[in-house]
């Protein structure tokens, strides 16, 4: 694959002006392959000197990938990788941290059983006489969360935080490392404004010292504001490298979704029938305290789509998990077709017609070491039988059958689920769920890390499963699938459901503000009481 | 795309032979020992020394298929060994004493059915013992059975005060003879190399438990659920399989068959002994691990263990009959066991690269 030039980098790469800050760190032609998806194809990527570099792209798109491979986490399949003009070799993250390379990650790297201190100086420990110093770690470590403008207890479990201020710790643990390269993967997504705020301080602090900043975000206007070069990524591929300055939103966005959306997002009109599910006050403890789902109720009818939005931790997969039985809700009540639901488990749940497409696709939606058609059919086996034993006939049948109607690419069914791409390793996992003929359907992110062509037909069959009265709930944090795909959108924010909306009165605008309700002072009316 | 989909499954290339290699190295390795033994030792494949390492084969595979299952799973069962010596004792007892009821003062001898009947749900019970402490207490695996293989060795000592129970072959006036034909009894056999080689019922029993875990493991839910939980438990829960109870019977089926094995010990013997099976479980893990089982579970085959429960016997006896100390039979043991966990390593490594390949193939 990696053969044929990719028609993108033809395009002029950068529009160089004489003034621009020298580059410091590129990649060039970089590939990365995993099983399942081809993240990076050929490229290209030009980090210039103390200013804020912004890396924006699709979920899937490659960001992330790219991140991985600057800070040794991940090696490239191939190409190379520049510091200062000269190669270097990156095999593990210390490699990259002794270079000056460090970095804040999406997901949270914290160990949840360790302090703030022990995380932030984890694996670089100041000692004195080969034991840990821990009086001047601790006060290097309230130095650097005072410098972040936080009250964090430096001896407090991180485990024990708030999201928000686990966040916080992760861009202290960086600024310990006194890096010439900080790279910031979505470092916001979980921050309320006002803590956005701060960050943003920090950065053009850090700017004035000389640090060089990769910043990687789906906020748009965000990126507008901190950004002075931007580098657009789409399906793995490098679309545009520019400076930020004259870079408008709409602009971007065409860049990063290319043509095909058109076509993708446009609404279908349906009529949902009778209600099928009705679900009463669920609720389900977090932990620490406080809520993951907070007196949950909604309805969802035959044949409707129902959009569910929300920030990272909003309680979204947490509802998906609680209707499919995974999780057990300590109080409230769920209806099927009129009748309360009382199972507690996901084989019950399975055989009552409810079933999940999880988030997660690797860890809960395959099996590695099973063929195609034996991840397919495991959630249904029990229909194959003849006699006594699985009969294998039926078994093919029913595969080829689901092959060509989900349209899977694949050589033949007994091959290894991992030859398959993400996309269509997703179609084997949506098809296993509807091998159990389900009456509601239950897609947690069903697109993410999955290519155009794949979302299409995914949201397709989601479509086609509507119009065949089957219930779906789709989780999303694409704001323009979800805006496409829903009959009706609801968003949650801490665990409670704070809007909404038909596929009429839905925007952008609308799903985003109810998103953030509850998330700090700075957003507002703060009408969220408890949260203080 | 279509063309050259054809072209790869025509053509036989290099990739295909070390597959097949990879594949069947269970089988090549049992004829590699073979060789080297029947080289190094003219009268290793001599009558004597097969029937013997029949019985011995017997014996391991039974153990091994039973930790099959377990392993497929991701689990491991160290309570075997144990398991073989208590349900020994437990069958001996009952022969020699019965069933004592202080209470009347007197003592019900079971009938020879009711005894064998009795112990193999002993084994099977200490097994779903270790399965529910493992799935619903969250305890290892290794920890859990590593318990149970204390306990059920110190019931064995318990059982009798440390002594052995001889001579197990009941009395006429109590209805309990027989037991010595379980491990004596054969059905069919034939002449090899001037001898009669007898077919003991202890390889029957092998066959029969072989093909049905052959049947479980290919063609029926339960087999494909086991194979689901060790590759992925996550995803086998969300499937809607039931995890919990899977587990509970992959050891209860090894319980069983660590029963099976004891009985079978204790009757060829006709006597009960309370360390009999000590460290069985070691060599029933090692051909399972031989057999192409990965004990990360997931994958692995009740053919390939009962080939490597031959692996194990060929080695074992092979090593004796060559006469070598104890000392270098452990360490050729060891080191084979280790390289058969290279290997399997190996394959995993090779198959993901085919993986890969044949996704960029597909585009």
């Amino acid at each position: 694959m990696s053969e044929n030039p990719p028609v993108l980098t033809s395009e002029p790469d950068v529009v160089a002006g004489a003034d621009e800050a020298p580059i410091i760190l590129s990649t060039q032609n970089i590939t990365k392959v995993f099983p399942g998806t081809v993240a990076l194809d050929n490229v290209s990527f030009n980090v210039r000197q103390g200013k804020v570099n912004v890396l924006i792209g699709e979920n899937g798109a490659g960001k992330s990938t790219l991140m991985k491979i600057l800070v040794g986490v991940e090696q490239p399949t191939s190409g190379k990788i520049l510091l200062d003009g000269r190669e270097i070799h990156l095999n593990s993250p210390l490699d990259a941290a002794r270079l000056g390379i460090g970095i804040i990650y999406q997901e949270l790297n914290l160990c949840a059983n360790l302090s703030v201190v022990d995380n932030i100086f984890l694996a670089r420990e100041l000692r004195r006489r080969g034991l840990i110093d821990r009086k001047v770690q601790r006060q290097r470590t309230r130095e650097l969360v005072s410098r972040l403008e936080q009250r964090i207890d430096p001896d407090a479990l991180v485990g024990d935080l708030r999201i928000g201020q686990q966040q916080i710790i992760e861009i202290a643990k960086a600024l310990a490392q006194d890096v010439r390269i900080l790279i910031m993967d979505e470092p916001t997504s979980a921050l309320s404004a006002a803590e956005v705020e701060i960050l943003f301080r920090v950065i053009r602090e850090l700017k004035s010292y000389g640090v060089t900043i990769i910043y990687i975000s789906h906020k748009l206007e965000e990126l507008l504001q901190i950004g002075d070069y931007i580098t657009v990524l789409r399906d793995g591929r490098k679309v545009v490298e520019v400076e930020a300055a004259g870079v408008t939103v709409p602009w971007l966005i065409e860049r990063m979704v290319g043509r095909s959306l058109v076509s993708m997002f446009a609404h279908q009109e349906r009529q949902p029938g009778k209600v099928m599910l009705k679900v009463e006050n669920l609720t389900l403890p977090r932990p620490g305290g406080g809520y993951v789902l907070d007196h949950v109720s909604f309805e969802l009818r035959e044949g409707e789509i129902l959009g569910f939005y929300g920030l990272m931790g909003s309680g979204r997969s947490d509802l998906l998990d609680c209707l499919a039985g995974l999780l057990p809700p300590t109080a409230g009540s769920i209806w099927l077709n009129g009748a309360p639901v009382t199972s507690t488990t996901v084989s019950e749940r399975i055989r009552e017609g409810v079933v999940l497409v999880p988030e997660d696709r690797q860890n809960f939606g395959l099996v590695p070491t099973l063929s195609v058609m034996d991840n397919m059919l495991l959630a249904s086996l029990k229909n194959y039988i003849e006699g006594f034993f699985l009969a294998r006939r039926q078994e093919k049948s029913v595969t080829e059958q689901q092959i060509k109607e989900l349209s899977i690419r694949v050589a033949n069914p007994q091959q290894p689920i991992t030859a398959l791409s993400g996309g269509n390793q997703q179609k084997v996992v949506v098809s296993k769920c509807l091998l159990t003929r389900p009456q509601i359907l239950l897609l947690d992110e069903p697109t993410r890390g999955i290519d155009v062509g794949a979302k299409q037909e995914i949201f397709d069959i989601m479509s086609r499963l509507a119009d065949q009265r089957y219930g779906v709930i789709f989780v999303s944090s694409e704001l323009k699938e979800i805006l496409a795909m829903s009959d009706r959108v609801l968003v949650m924010s801490k665990g409670r459901l704070t809007g909404e909306f038909t596929a009429q009165e839905a925007t952008e605008e609308k799903l985003v503000a109810a998103s953030a309700v509850g998330h700090g002072p700075s957003n507002g009316d703060n009408w969220n009481g408890r949260e203080a | 795309m279509n063309s050259a989909r054809v072209g790869r499954s025509r053509r036989i290339t290099q990739t295909d032979v070390m597959q097949f290699l990879l594949r069947g190295r269970a089988f090549i390795a049992l004829i590699l020992v073979l060789l080297v033994f029947s080289i190094l030792q003219p009268g290793f494949l001599g009558p004597d020394n097969v029937i013997i390492m029949v019985k011995h084969t017997a014996i391991w595979a039974l153990l091994a298929i039973g930790m099959t299952f377990v392993i497929l799973t991701g689990g491991i069962d160290l309570s075997v060994g144990s398991i073989v010596g208590l349900t020994g004792m437990i069958a001996g007892g009952l022969i020699n004493e019965g069933i004592i009821i202080p209470q009347l003062g007197i003592a019900i001898y079971p009938h020879t059915w009711m005894v064998l009947a009795i112990s193999l749900l002993v084994g099977t019970l200490i097994g779903s013992v270790s399965g529910l402490v493992i799935t619903r207490f969250k305890v290892a695996p290794f920890i859990a059975t590593l318990g149970m293989l204390y306990v059920a060795r110190g019931m064995a000592g318990l059982r009798n005060d440390g002594y052995t129970f001889p001579n197990l072959v009941g009395q006429p006036e109590y209805g309990n003879t027989g037991f010595e034909i379980l491990g004596a009894g054969h059905f069919l056999g034939f002449n090899y190399a001037g001898e009669y080689v007898k077919l003991y019922y202890s390889i029957w029993i092998l066959v029969a438990f072989a093909l049905i875990a052959y049947f479980v493991t290919s063609r029926l839910p339960f087999g494909r659920h086991v194979y689901a939980i060790g590759g992925n438990e996550n995803t086998a829960e969300l499937s809607g399989v039931r995890v919990n109870r899977a587990k509970v019977i992959v050891y209860s089926i090894s319980g069983f068959c660590a029963a099976m094995v004891g009985l079978i010990i204790t009757s060829q013997l006709v006597a009960a002994h309370p360390r009999t099976g000590d460290t069985y479980e070691l060599t029933a893990i090692a051909a399972v691990v031989l057999g192409g089982t990965s004990l990360d579970g997931g994958r692995g085959s009740i053919l390939g263990t009962v080939i490597g429960a031959l692996v194990i016997t060929v080695l074992t006896d092979g090593l004796v009959t060559l006469g070598l100390s104890t000392f270098w039979q452990n360490v050729a043991k060891g080191a084979v066991i280790v390289a058969a966990v290279i290997i399997d390593q190996l394959q995993a490594r090779w198959q993901e690269q085919i993986a890969l390949q044949q996704q960029q193939e597909l585009g």
